[in-house]
């Protein structure tokens, strides 16, 4: 059985949907980001002055940009798999003789596609409002794959374990959004009073936008070591924790 | 060979609902098999557990010799299911629908656009292939289906209520379908409600009632088992009353029509005698009910009073 033919058909039929829609999936983050970067960047950035040493726009750069890779990534698996689920045509998937990981590595792979579109366009957004270089484009591109990774497998997750739309509204709103927000993309963590600093420290999403500030222009709040044994680790047990929903069949088998 | 195998196939749902026994069942390979039953009986969790759309609680199944839970590649890929239900991608092409069936089921992309028209025209929808297929008919959706479930050439088909909701001249085209599929060498395992459908196109039938199979033979013997035939007589002439005609149920329906039970024993050639002998003039006639309904609702009435039908 060649089960490559049947990853590659996933991951372009997902490439597909995201890119015949782009005036949903494309088009909302290069305007979103535009103005952040707009009105925090350029105006009130300018008050603010430096951050390690670094322009306020070429700071929030880099968490603007995974912000709309994480936002992104799970965006696309969780609405398309939920989709897949609700209009039954999961069955197709179910009745051939398509593996478990094959499933879930194509649509992860769709996801991360998506991440790393959206991830490229804010880069070349950016780029009208900041002048800045790639310290370590290794980091830099690892820590945007590895997010986007993670964030694909979780949107997974909410679209197996979903029973309906606002199901599939409530993580990204309630525990995303704020997350992101919360995890150091318009300030540094040392900004903060003590206990916000060490309350800060327990959200993943801090690590992985330091890491990619650090592969973008060298500053971070956090160990970069860290930040990637967290990010593969939670990686890992997410990818386990898929494979055992789609093998129970919970969320979309009888 | 047999195309499939169930042996001992149980199914218990979480809220304790016991859909299947333990029914054991074999399907030749090259048949057209009929699995019907009324709504509830099983049909569909069978169905689901041979498709692994379903979990089973216990028992085995078996597909052309590969057993669905230790080779379960090649089980699945002798496999092509049509649902019940609409379940394609309705936002998707009709093309697009079946390429990524294909791909799948691994098929090379040549061979999976070969086999897409291939499919494609012969369920007259090749003019469509690049129409989304929301758009399409009803009776268009159901052959998407059938052509979706096709693509892969699988070895067994598995139709379940294909021609539900469609209307009746898309029904016989579509039979007429069904028939050249199997000939070509395709296994058919057909669930219906139109018995009438089960009766004309299918070589052998198994019935499932509660959770368990009620009958299981060929079509031919199990028709024979039908003691009496059920008749609708057009009269000439109206009528004031049913005639008294001996070895014979005779029912007035109204002026002009009359409802007869003809048992197989004595036959359609004495009822004539008879009404001949009354001045009774028959201008047409035509079966009560399909023979197959009639005996199906028979066995499942002996079953729930316990009695043999």
């Amino acid at each position: 059985m060649n089960y490559s033919i049947a990853f590659r058909t996933i991951i372009i039929k997902e490439i597909h949907r995201f890119i015949r829609i782009w005036p949903q999936t494309l088009l909302p983050p290069a305007i979103t980001t535009a103005l952040y970067f707009l009105i925090f960047g350029k105006l009130i950035g300018g008050r603010i002055g430096t951050i390690h040493g670094a322009s306020y726009m070429d700071y929030i750069v880099p968490g603007i940009i995974l912000m709309s890779v994480i936002s992104h990534a799970y965006a696309n698996v969780v609405s398309s798999f939920y989709s897949t689920k609700f209009q039954r045509n999961i069955e197709e998937l179910l009745v051939a003789p398509v593996p478990n990981w094959v499933i879930l590595g194509g649509y992860v792979g769709g996801g991360i596609v998506r991440g790393v579109c959206v991830g490229a366009v804010v880069a070349l957004i950016s780029l009208l409002f900041a002048d800045f270089s790639v310290k370590n484009t290794w980091i830099t591109l690892s820590v945007m794959l590895m997010t986007a990774t993670l964030f694909a497998l979780a949107g997974f997750i909410n679209a197996v374990l979903a029973e309906s739309f606002d199901d599939i509204s409530i993580i990204p709103n309630f525990v995303l959004t704020p997350l992101s927000y919360l995890g150091g993309v318009f300030y540094s963590v040392e900004m903060l009073p003590g206990i916000w600093q060490h309350i800060s420290m327990g959200n993943p999403i801090l690590y992985m936008i330091n890491a990619f500030r650090y592969g973008m222009i060298g500053v971070t709040d956090v160990d970069i070591q860290l930040a990637f044994l967290m990010t593969a680790g939670f990686i890992v047990i997410l990818t386990l924790f898929s494979l055992f929903l789609l093998h129970k069949g919970i969320g979309i088998k009888n | 060979m047999n195309a499939l195998s169930l042996r001992n196939l149980r199914k218990t749902y979480n809220n304790g609902f016991e859909a299947l026994k333990g029914i054991d069942l074999d399907v030749e390979a090259g048949d057209f098999f009929a699995l019907l039953g009324p709504n509830g009986a099983g049909k569909s969790t069978a169905i689901g557990i041979i498709s692994s759309l379903v979990t089973e609680t216990a028992g085995t199944v078996s597909i052309f010799g590969h057993d669905l839970k230790r080779e379960r590649a090649m089980a699945k890929s002798c496999i092509g299911l049509v649902p019940q239900e609409i379940n394609f991608n309705q936002f998707d092409t009709v093309k697009n629908i079946l390429l990524n069936q294909a791909g799948y089921y691994g098929t090379p992309r040549k061979l999976a656009l070969q086999r897409t028209e291939y499919c494609l025209k012969q369920m007259d929808l090749w003019d469509k292939r690049n129409a989304v297929s929301r758009r399409l008919s009803g009776g268009m959706k159901r052959r998407v289906m059938i052509a979706r479930a096709m693509v892969h050439a699988p070895k067994l088909l598995i139709l379940d209520e294909p021609t539900a909701g469609v209307d009746i001249e898309i029904r016989r085209s579509m039979w007429q379908l069904m028939r050249d599929v199997n000939q070509q060498g395709t296994t058919i395992i057909l669930t219906t409600h139109y018995l009438e459908e089960a009766e004309s196109l299918c070589r052998n039938i198994a019935i499932i009632d509660q959770g368990r199979i009620v009958e299981n033979s060929d079509m031919t013997s199990l028709l024979a088992r039908l003691h009496v035939d059920h008749f609708v007589l057009d009269l000439a002439e109206p009528l004031a009353a049913a005639p008294v005609i001996e070895g014979f149920l005779v029912e007035r329906v109204s002026d002009k029509v009359l409802n007869v039970a003809v048992p197989k024993e004595i036959g359609l050639n004495q009822l004539f005698s008879q009404l001949s002998v009354h001045h009774i003039k028959v201008t047409s006639m035509k079966n009560k009910s399909n023979r197959l309904e009639q005996l199906f609702l028979d066995l499942i009435d002996a079953k729930a009073s316990g009695a043999h039908p």
